[in-house]
């Protein structure tokens, strides 16, 4: 088994017309034994800004809060917050600096930039980035997640359209995955708000 | 040791996970695999300069992982470098001699050398016994004329009229060993490089999508990106799918609404 598949997880961001979502599960386990249903893999690191972390959970929650100590080095020294590009960047280093002794975690970094532009980018686990300008995924339930977001997905859509979208993507794909699922945490980010919701699934 | 919270580090690697990692190996957790390029990529050389040409496939083990990812790297303005390989080596090998070469220009006020940059890249791989697997394809024009290498992760170089890496050389390659003459005019030379990177994209599974070519010429070059998209999306339709709204179940919400950032206009920027 690979160590991806510990925990489990699914992850997915989508752009949208002037805003982006970021989705995960929720689902918190030691191999096939269920331990936690609440568990967060989506993080703030300012209003406009988040990042989710799939893979072994334990690294997910090491770089959050390492990456969460260097946004606030640089929102000190700079007096503002981290460009989703700059953060993408950091990451990416952060990552790499490990390369031959790797965090088990591949991001997804989902942000609006300036202008309100949004940006959304995933890794793999040694910070290569992958920028993408429609949907990015990552987690155990990747592969069926790639399926959905590339048929499901439409550029352009409006915050209540792309909230259905991400949600029923990732519900569908997450059924699809023994590792992932308990129900989900939506986030849709717009210029003027924040919406989190938590979403229903299946509990098998 | 390092500590989680320490300063940002001044560069280098950590090896401070490498225990722990083997101990999940040891425990039976498979390494997880990288992003890879499995990739073609090419280069020529032309009457008076240098074209690269790249396809746009990112995969990580079978999954298709980017259908248009990046694979021709900027290095200095009349250098550029197409990588293969682990897709995170071949970005930052190339990131970091190029700000080398930056600095550099810097320091002397002169164009850079293509074999400065060689030298730079294969030092930097020969020290890491190959363990940094990227393999490069670099090409450029400086006050010597037009160069084109390849090195290899172990840090060997050659120097060619044409070459071809990836696991879609071999396609290319026999492209190339049949049509490339010395003296092409520019748009033979690219037209050349985008059939032999087309035989990678159509033969070789590790490679596809588009074909990305960079021309490098005395005092001028060009980035083409996307230059030929030969594989178009044809299966989407052309409504897509809806979704009513309210069709999800949501258990809880919370809005926040995000107030604009106050922006301070008076006074002077602080003195560095």
């Amino acid at each position: 088994m690979s160590i991806f598949e510990y925990n489990g997880s699914a992850v997915v961001a989508m752009v949208g017309k002037n805003c982006f979502a970021i989705a995960s599960d929720r689902r918190l386990g030691v191999q096939l034994q269920t331990v936690a249903t609440d568990f967060q893999r989506v993080f703030k690191i300012h209003d406009k800004l988040y990042i989710g972390l799939s893979g072994l959970a334990t690294d997910a929650q090491t770089l959050y809060q390492r990456l969460v100590f260097r946004h606030k080095l640089y929102q000190l020294r700079e007096e503002r917050d981290m460009k989703p590009q700059t953060f993408a960047s950091l990451v990416s280093a952060l990552l790499y600096e490990k390369r031959f002794g790797p965090y088990f975690c591949q991001p997804v970094i989902a942000g609006l930039g300036e202008d309100n532009e949004p940006f959304i980018c995933t890794m793999d686990c040694i910070g290569a980035k992958e920028l993408a300008k429609d949907f990015v995924v990552s987690g155990t339930a990747s592969e069926s997640l790639y399926g959905a977001c590339e048929s499901m997905y439409k550029p352009n859509m409006e915050p209540e359209e792309l909230f259905e979208t991400i949600s029923q993507a990732l519900q569908s794909s997450v059924d699809r995955d023994c590792l992932s699922g308990w129900g989900g945490f939506v986030l849709l980010v717009t210029p003027t708000e924040v919406k989190e919701c938590v979403i229903k699934g299946r509990m098998d | 040791m390092a500590g989680a919270t320490d300063l940002p580090p001044k560069g280098g690697f950590s090896y401070d996970n490498c225990a722990r990692n083997a101990m999940l190996v040891e425990k039976g957790l498979k390494m997880p695999g990288f992003l890879k390029t499995g990739t073609t990529i090419v280069g020529l050389v032309f009457q008076d300069g240098v074209v690269l040409g790249a396809d746009t496939r990112a995969t990580e083990g079978p999954i298709v992982a980017d259908k248009n990812c990046e694979k021709i790297h900027y290095m200095a303005p009349n250098i550029y470098c197409c990588g293969a390989g682990t897709a995170a080596d071949t970005e930052a090998v190339t990131d970091m001699v190029s700000s080398q070469l930056q600095l550099h220009r810097y320091a002397t006020g002169r164009e850079s050398r293509v074999v400065t940059s060689l030298t730079l890249l294969k030092s930097h791989l020969f020290s890491y016994q190959g363990h940094v697997s990227a393999a490069l394809v670099l090409g450029g024009v400086d006050v010597t004329g037009p160069h084109l290498h390849t090195v290899y992760p172990h840090g060997s170089t050659d120097t060619l009229p044409f070459a071809t890496m990836g696991s879609g050389s071999l396609a290319a390659m026999s492209v190339f060993e049949s049509k490339y003459k010395e003296g092409l005019t520019r748009e033979e030379g690219i037209q050349l490089v985008a059939e032999a990177i087309r035989g990678g994209i159509f033969n070789d599974l590790g490679s596809g999508s588009n074909v990305d070519v960079c021309v490098i010429t005395k005092g001028k070059t060009e980035y083409l990106r996307n230059h030929q998209l030969p594989n178009p999306r044809t299966y989407v339709s052309s409504k897509g799918y809806n979704f009513t709204k309210g069709q999800t179940v949501v258990l809880s919400t919370k809005i926040t609404q995000l107030k604009p950032k106050v922006e301070v206009t008076e006074g002077d920027a602080m003195e560095e």
